[in-house]
């Protein structure tokens, strides 16, 4: 089993809602998110292209973050979901440092902190809060290795790309482009 | 491309906002959780709603957690408005609870009105003093001279004691100042409006067309929805505005037009398709009256002639007409919501009715279809009074065509007038934050000046109650019961809206707050139920459920009572027109002395040195409503001046620099704003959302934040045939210091 999300930014209109809907379901405190919405512009007026992107930590299957962490509080989960175990993290923030995506923060009770892929809703059937609010519905999560998934259907569906991939993480979340 | 990039994180905190927010949140968790006690509130883990924070009023359920706190809200599916799932807003609704600067308790002004001295009030005290300041007006003035400006829920219970004391006053800046001419031009085309939610098929639409109609950025939820849906499903849109929109980012076609100049556009399309011969030829045969006319009308608004006032060339102007009549009748030419723009607005939206038309899509699947709604049974009460006069005794002969009252008439005609004699005296104002919906605010401030009475029901502390001689304090939307929430669409649907947590402070429900002022002015048999409870569930059962049962399942779905979703093949349909027919040519608009085919006119132009100011939405916001909400200012705290990069150039105006800005009439803005550099933005015009640079200090999260459109909106261009204030006419300049403000006299 192997989890990963799919954003498509032709899409995403850049609303935030994940970020709130993140927020409000993980008790993320004001003033911190674990995912947050990119948009990138490119050209002059009046040929333009924007690229909007909802972003949040790639679980990746080479995790910088896992690797250097020394209590091992940063493990892989099920299906490969990248989590942190708060008692046992001492906040020392080295895996902050080699987060090629800048997904991780501290948080005010001293912890590090990130997106979790809403493993215990996924664990009820659910899909993970961002994906199920999202207005758009441009977010796709599921099993890589199940083809039936939503996200295993969009993938071979449309053309992708991952972010940073010359960091050689082997990230999960795809953008349909 | 690629010669210039614009990187932006949205949403995503820097350091230094973050330390301060998360410290913020935990104290605002320890005061302010308090677990609801049972009396008449739900223990279970949740409950429906829906919600307050726009009119589009989604359904869905409110979350507590294990400690029965109110956690988090998320959309029913079984609601149509949301399908399940909420915008930003909603979502982010539990901070207006949790908002700690929320109103808490009764105030009673305490010096002059614009200064902010209140004492504390109880319930008793405060109500007494607003039903001895309406019994005065009353008996001195006449009942009618008290007059209802809402926005929301409140107003079913406030427009019941209004109506019954006597006053037909009663008015949403929503008409006047945003979807009125839209509403009148369609009914005068097709005998009905476009309604809200809009009668729109997004979801299977081939081409959808937007007319300065941002959606993405405003959150109509189901119009984003749908948007979406249609954009998987292969549909194009053509995206007509001056700035570089999300919606543009996503069309087929975007149309980079010069502001003020759509109307051109719009005509030059009616001419392509009738002059090539792409209209639906069947449909106008068959429904339409006054085609002749109309292809008389347009003959010389050719796309070149469109090009010269438009800049949008011709063969593009020829190559969207091509794409809008290929997907025929699947296409919409989107009526918009927000139209007030340059006091034509009416006959822009005529055309546009006109062009839907003609390419056959009102009534058919894709384009417009036809909604039902569920109504609901009012409790049994005596008849209202006769009124003795009304608003529009005010404006003798003008806005003939207006259907429902005009919040800025209403404005007006609270200024003493030589020409009348009698003006309005009191305002009760519920959930509408005045000073920054009406546009030219030193005129509505000069009619605030002139009252007896301001009251003012609200959940924050927004800049309208700094004026008023009493505030009321309502709980939230979470906090309460409402009527039944009943709208049009594809099939008929009721939901419930019911507490989740006891109000918090001293806040009550504005159910509450009417039927206690009912009491103090002998009006309570207008307000003849006992509890909320009651009413609603004697409404239910009429409609054939229960309080009992709503509150299990929040949405309750009808099968439609016709089957007629769009028009069937061959029938004959009877429009509510004059002639029976979609006009084309309006003969209502003939007989009130207008055009009956609408005309361009050019509108006046920035001068030297000055900008169109064009203002929106961002999707986190709601006008100033959400401004102070914890969750969302999260998200955007503040607005930012789009200026293009060859206009910044010209003025050293670098990213995140802050200027001020000048109208035309010498009003300079009361903050800064910090300018956002982009070439998402035309160089004649600038751009800023609305609903920010708040002045109210109370509102600590907004205070100072960003600019205020409303403030700089000073020169208004009235519609004549519904008196819609036209609000897109203003330009500024910059200012790298600040200036006091020249007041010049009104300048409509
Ligand atoms: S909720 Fe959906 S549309 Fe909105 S920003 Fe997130 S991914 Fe994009
Ligand atoms: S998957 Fe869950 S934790 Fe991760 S960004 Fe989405 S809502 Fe947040
Ligand atoms: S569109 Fe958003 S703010 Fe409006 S009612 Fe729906 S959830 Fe609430």
């Amino acid at each position: 089993m192997r989890y990963a999300m799919a954003v498509d930014t032709k899409k995403c209109v850049g609303c935030s809602d994940c970020v709130v809907a993140c927020q409000t379901e993980n008790n993320v405190p004001i003033g911190y998110c674990r995912d947050w919405v990119v948009e990138v512009m490119d050209g002059t007026y009046p040929q333009l292209e924007i690229e909007i992107r909802s972003e949040r930590c790639n679980h990746c299957a080479n995790s910088p973050c896992v690797r250097c962490c020394p209590t091992g509080a940063s493990h892989f989960s099920d299906g490969g979901i990248v989590l942190v175990t708060h008692n046992k993290c001492i906040g020392c923030g080295a895996c902050i440092a080699s987060c090629p995506y800048d997904a991780r923060y501290t948080h005010p009770d001293g912890y590090v902190d990130k997106c979790t892929f809403c493993i215990h809703r996924v664990k009820k059937g659910q899909q993970p809060a961002c994906v199920a609010v999202c207005p758009t519905k441009c977010m796709y999560f599921g099993d890589l290795d199940d083809p039936k998934s939503d996200v295993s259907k969009i993938l071979k569906k449309r053309k992708f790309k991952t972010l940073i991939p010359e960091a050689g993480t082997d990230p999960k979340l795809y953008f349909l482009i | 491309m690629a010669n210039r990039r614009d990187f932006i994180k949205i949403s995503g905190l820097g350091l230094a906002g973050m330390a301060m927010g998360g410290a913020a949140y935990k104290a605002l968790a320890n005061t302010f959780y308090n677990t609801p006690e049972t009396d008449g509130i739900s223990n279970l883990n949740r409950t429906p709603t829906y919600c307050e924070i726009c009119f589009w009023k989604c359904a869905g359920w409110v979350y507590k957690n294990d400690e029965k706190k109110i956690w988090k809200i998320v959309g029913n599916e079984e609601d149509l408005n949301s399908n399940g799932r909420f915008c930003p807003r909603g979502t982010g609704g539990v901070g207006m609870y949790y908002d700690e600067d929320r109103l808490k308790t009764p105030l009673i002004r305490k010096g002059e009105r614009g200064k902010q001295y209140f004492r504390e009030a109880t319930w008793d005290e405060a109500l007494d003093y607003v039903a001895k300041g309406m019994k005065k007006i009353a008996d001195e003035h006449g009942s009618e001279c008290v007059a209802l400006f809402n926005h929301g829920s409140g107003g079913d219970y406030f427009g019941n004691l209004i109506k019954a004391f006597g006053s037909p006053n009663i008015a949403a800046p929503s008409y006047a100042q945003c979807r009125g001419p839209r509403e009148v031009a369609f009914l005068s085309t097709f005998g009905e409006g476009v309604e809200s939610p809009e009668r729109t098929d997004i979801r299977d639409t081939k081409c959808l067309v937007l007319i300065g109609s941002h959606i993405g950025e405003n959150m109509h939820n189901g119009q984003v929805q749908e948007m979406s849906d249609a954009i998987d499903k292969g549909a194009s849109i053509i995206t007509v505005d001056p700035r570089f929109s999300t919606a543009a980012s996503k069309s087929k076609f975007w149309l980079p037009i010069k502001p003020s100049t759509d109307l051109a556009l719009l005509l030059a399309w009616i001419h392509v398709l009738i002059y090539e011969e792409w209209y639906d030829k069947d449909y106008v045969e068959k429904y339409t009256f006054g085609f002749d006319q109309l292809k008389e009308h347009v003959k010389n608004m050719t796309p070149e002639w469109a090009y010269g006032i438009t800049t949008i060339k011709p063969d593009v102007i020829r190559a969207t007409a091509k794409e809008m009549a290929n997907a025929s009748p699947a296409v919409i030419v989107h009526p918009g919501r927000h139209v007030t723009w340059y006091g034509d607005d009416t006959q822009r939206l005529r055309a546009v009715a006109i062009l839907n038309a003609i390419l056959g899509s009102w009534g058919r699947r894709g384009g417009f279809y036809r909604p039902e709604k569920v109504s609901v049974p009012s409790y049994p009460h005596p008849p209202y009074p006769e009124p003795k006069r009304t608003w529009r005794e005010a404006f003798p002969g003008q806005f003939p065509l207006a259907g429902l009252a005009l919040a800025s008439g209403i404005c007006d005609a609270t200024i003493p007038s030589l020409s009348r004699d009698c003006s309005i005296r009191g305002w009760i104002v519920d959930g509408t934050n005045l000073i920054e919906t009406l546009p030219n605010q030193q005129n509505t401030i000069n009619a605030i000046q002139n009252l007896d009475l301001l009251v003012v029901v609200d959940t924050m502390p927004m800049e309208i109650t700094g004026w008023a001689d009493v505030v009321l304090p309502e709980c939230t939307y979470l906090e309460r019961y409402d009527m039944i929430r009943t709208g049009p669409h594809r099939k008929p649907q009721i939901a419930l809206r019911m507490p989740a947590a006891k109000p918090e402070y001293n806040t009550k429900p504005a159910s509450w707050i009417a039927k206690e002022l009912s009491k103090k002015l002998g009006l309570e048999e207008y307000f003849a139920w006992n509890s909320m409870e009651e009413l609603l569930d004697w409404q239910f059962k009429k409609l054939g459920t229960s309080l009992e049962e709503m509150q299990r399942i929040g949405v309750k779905t009808f099968e439609r009572e016709y089957d007629d979703l769009y028009f069937g093949e061959d029938e004959e349909v009877e429009f509510v027109t004059n002639t029976g027919k979609i006009e084309l040519y309006s003969t209502e608009m003939e007989d009130a002395g207008f055009d009956p085919m609408p005309k361009y006119t050019p509108h006046e132009e920035p001068p030297e040195g000055f900008y169109r100011l064009i203002y929106g939405r961002g999707p986190a916001h709601t006008f100033s409503r959400t401004a102070n909400n914890p969750n969302l200012t999260d998200i955007m705290d503040e607005n930012k001046l789009w200026v293009n990069p060859k206009v910044a150039k010209e003025w050293g105006l670098q990213n995140g620099k802050e200027i001020w800005l000048k109208n035309q009439d010498g009003v300079v803005s009361q903050f800064p704003i910090k300018v956002r550099v982009t070439e998402r933005i035309r160089w004649d015009s600038v751009y800023m959302v609305h609903g920010f640079g708040h002045d109210d200090k109370r509102l600590k999260r907004c205070y100072g934040k960003g600019a205020s459109d409303a403030n700089l909106i000073t020169r208004v261009h009235i519609d004549p045939i519904m008196g819609g204030t036209g609000m897109r006419g203003n330009f500024v300049t910059f200012l790298y210091e600040p200036e006091p403000s020249i007041i010049k006299e009104k300048s409509i």
